[in-house]
């Protein structure tokens, strides 16, 4: 498959971070709490609204808006 | 012989058990307060280990260290300006790979770091090896294994502490950036080591990576000194973002070369946790489990505490008698007991509901659900310009907007904070309530129950427009980013949530207490001093609060003001008596209207030609909106640590009190409707 971005992605999926795009200090912040270029990552749930999304990152439970998860680009991993 | 004393930081991640740690290291013998300029709370405590006092300072949580927010820029300007002996640092045993990333950052601070491998019991028992021996070698940082919760292994931390304080100059240990980024740090700290100030001040080759972290706070330090031109044509020359990526990416990696040969297994499975959130941040469940959780959290806060305020309350009109009487001095009698005994009744009367509702938000929080609740009323609250954490204040004030002001403190973000506070009294309390009992249980008859719903309905409706309209004005921009961990379910302590308690509580009397106590007294003097020319005793029963006492004389000057909204003198006077308590309105017109405390007189006197539906309306809807209780300035001033704030809330809703009765009066007489 190829690359998108963690927003599109299903529930259940698993994918690898490619790159953080945007700029400021909420970039830096994704990648202090670990969604660094390389890691992998699982999409668990989207809020019972829709958004935010949580996802499993460095083995822990981090969750993202659907905004936030837009600057991340990955590439899914089969499952 | 002279004790030897030390001070030691405590750092770590949020959820990490470090309060617990805290807790346990000092017991009873702390003290919180702000840190110095922000309204950050700081905690420190003290305990004697051997022949060594130890001071401990407990620094916010934090993942980073960057300037992300305003609690890693106080941990951090702590550690590097007042340079504890020692930073102890709390990780998770659980989930070191992303624990580890704050020592990589506490290294480069260049303070000595001992680190406290919390609930290494947890890991253990599912089947983590971790080797402490190995941890120590690679990461040349002591680490010493404690439960905190059990108290286990404090005497160990302590003694490791005491010995690396002893130590002399130690070894700097930091993260290898590889050679083009180690390149760019050799530049700058030749650059930035000129600069004598920011040398002598801070570590170099700390200055120097947080400049190509592209860390705001540090570049502002910059920009002052005499090395700016040079630092910034290093770092024009580069693509910041490919540095900022990198290095997170290379302290990472740094912790991922470590882990695999100190931690065996050490790998993130289906949990108790994961098996829980499957149905309380379910689709279909998450929002009735998080309606069911608030219901019964405001039940706790709000009825149990009833039964308590009412023994406050009688407790201290009791008190306020006898002083009176006690004393022979009628006025002396009448100060203390009117003024400043119903003064500190005033500041008592809300302990039951901010003890309460602290003991729920640290069951909340300490048991992990408080971060499900914000996730699953995040995109609600973000509608509205603010985020899922405001939630829980909001709705704490439809009970009291004292305790829910004060609840705000779980909000990250400062400006998502400041304008949960500033909208927070537009919630109708349930202080307002005796208010529309009585005016719409007078005119509206049948439709009171209509009435009274539209009242809190259309608080609702300004709370959200106002936090929009404070979003796009003087609180500018966008709700915080949403980039929030959801941390394992824990057992919350009774010990930890009892001293959560009971710090808030004493928060409360001293910081608020204060403000709220003067205000009551000022108001009770204005109702208690004759009016120029009343030939009447200071305080004696027939003047106070009426017509003949200054309150009287303040309510014709302000009648010009209200006439527009229908309201004569009398409503003035008994509006400014609602400052102290917004159910104070209806028993200030019982005295004026020469009533006194039976309602239904007051009821009849007043539909008899004295109000009219619409002014009835008006003054409810006056009610709801204007300066919020006293009480609730004193908190909103201890919150924001501003009277600029606090002072705009007050202008701001009376402002919005005013147009809106203005209106209704108004447009109601103009249509011909409640005459």
């Amino acid at each position: 498959m190829s690359e998108t971005t963690l927003n599109l992605l299903e529930p259940g999926s698993k994918a690898k971070v490619i790159q953080i795009t945007g700029r400021g200090s909420a970039r830096r912040r994704i990648l202090d709490m670990g969604m660094v270029p390389g890691a992998e990552i699982e999409v668990i749930r989207k809020a019972p609204m829709g958004d935010p999304l949580e996802f499993l990152v460095k083995g822990y439970n981090l969750s993202l808006r659907k905004a936030e998860a837009e600057l991340i680009v990955v590439q899914p991993l089969g499952v | 012989m002279e004790k030897k004393k030390i001070t030691i930081a405590l750092a770590g991640n949020p959820n990490v058990g470090k309060t617990t740690l805290f807790n346990a290291i000092t017991g009873a013998r702390q003290h919180v307060g702000n840190w110095p300029g922000v309204t950050v709370e700081k905690k420190t405590g003290k305990r004697t280990y051997k022949d060594t006092e130890v001071e401990v300072v407990d620094l916010p949580g934090t993942y980073s260290l960057t300037a992300y927010s305003l609690d890693e820029v106080v941990a951090r300007d702590y550690v590097v300006e007042e340079k504890p002996d020692v930073v102890v640092q709390i990780v998770d045993a659980t989930n070191l790979e992303r624990n580890l990333y704050l020592t990589t950052q506490l290294m480069e601070l260049g303070s000595k770091v001992v680190i406290a491998l919390n609930m290494w019991d947890l890991a253990e028992s599912r089947g983590d090896k971790i080797d402490t021996r190995k941890m120590e070698d690679f990461l040349e940082i002591p680490v010493v294994k404690t439960v905190a919760n059990r108290a286990e292994g404090i005497d160990a931390l302590l003694e490791e502490v005491v010995r690396e304080a002893d130590k002399g100059e130690h070894h700097e240990h930091e993260v290898s950036y590889g050679d083009d980024i180690e390149k760019k740090i050799i530049e700058l700290e030749k650059i930035v080591g000129k600069d004598s100030a920011l040398s002598g001040k801070y570590p170099v080759r700390w200055l120097s990576v947080k400049l190509l972290d592209g860390d705001e706070n540090i570049l502002e330090k910059i920009e002052g000194s005499s090395v700016a031109t040079q630092v910034n044509s290093v770092l024009s020359a580069i693509k910041k973002e490919d540095y900022e990526a990198a290095m997170a990416e290379k302290r990472y990696e740094t912790i991922n070369t470590v882990l695999p040969q100190v931690c065996v297994k050490c790998v993130k499975e289906v949990t108790f946790s994961d098996m829980i959130d499957r149905v309380v941040t379910n689709k279909y469940l998450g929002i009735p489990v998080f309606l069911a959780m608030m219901w019964a959290a405001f039940e706790v806060t709000f009825t149990v505490a009833t039964p308590l305020m009412e023994f406050v309350d009688m407790f201290f009109g009791w008190l306020a008698g006898v002083v009176a009487q006690s004393i022979t001095n009628p006025v002396l009698g009448s100060l203390l007991g009117d003024g400043i005994v119903a003064g500190v009744g005033a500041v008592m009367i809300f302990l039951p509901n901010i003890l309460l509702l602290f003991l729920m938000i640290s069951l909340l929080e300490d048991s992990g659900y408080m971060a499900r609740a914000a996730f699953v009323m995040d995109k609600l609250m973000y509608k509205i310009g603010l985020n899922g954490r405001s939630f829980i204040p909001l709705l704490m004030g439809f009970g009291c907007n004292v305790p829910a002001i004060m609840a705000t403190r779980t909000i990250e973000d400062e400006k998502d904070r400041l304008v949960t506070i500033l909208v927070n009294p537009f919630i109708s309390c349930g202080a307002r309530l005796p208010v529309y009992l009585m005016l719409a249980g007078a005119f509206f008859g049948r439709q009171a129950g209509t009435v009274i719903f539209g009242i809190y309905i259309l608080g609702i409706i300004v709370a959200i427009l106002s936090a929009k309209l404070i979003r796009g004005t003087v609180v500018k921009g966008k709700p915080s980013p949403f980039i929030m961990e959801l941390p394992p379910y824990r057992l919350p302590t009774l010990k930890a949530s009892a001293i959560h308690m009971w710090e808030k509580g004493s928060i409360y009397l001293k910081k608020a207490g204060t403000i709220i106590l003067a205000g009551v007294v000022f108001v009770w003097l204005l109702s208690a001093i004759p009016a120029p020319g009343v030939d009447a005793a200071f305080a004696s029963e027939e003047i106070l609060g009426t017509e003949d006492s200054l309150v009287g004389v303040l309510g014709h000057i302000i009648e010009p003001l209200v006439a527009p909204l229908g309201f004569d003198w009398k409503v003035a006077v008994a509006l400014v008596f609602g400052f102290i308590a917004k159910e104070i309105v209806i028993g200030s017109m019982g005295v004026l209207y020469g009533t006194g405390e039976d309602e239904d007189a007051l009821a009849e006197i007043l539909t008899a030609g004295s109000m009219t539906p619409l002014t009835a309306l008006g003054l409810m809807v006056f009610t709801l909106l204007y300066a919020p209780c006293i009480a609730c300035v004193g908190v909103v001033k201890k919150e924001t640590g501003s009277w600029k704030w606090t002072l705009f809330m007050v202008a701001y809703g009376t402002t919005l009190a005013w147009i809106a009765a203005f209106l209704i009066f108004r447009i109601g007489t103009a249509i011909g409707w409640g005459l």
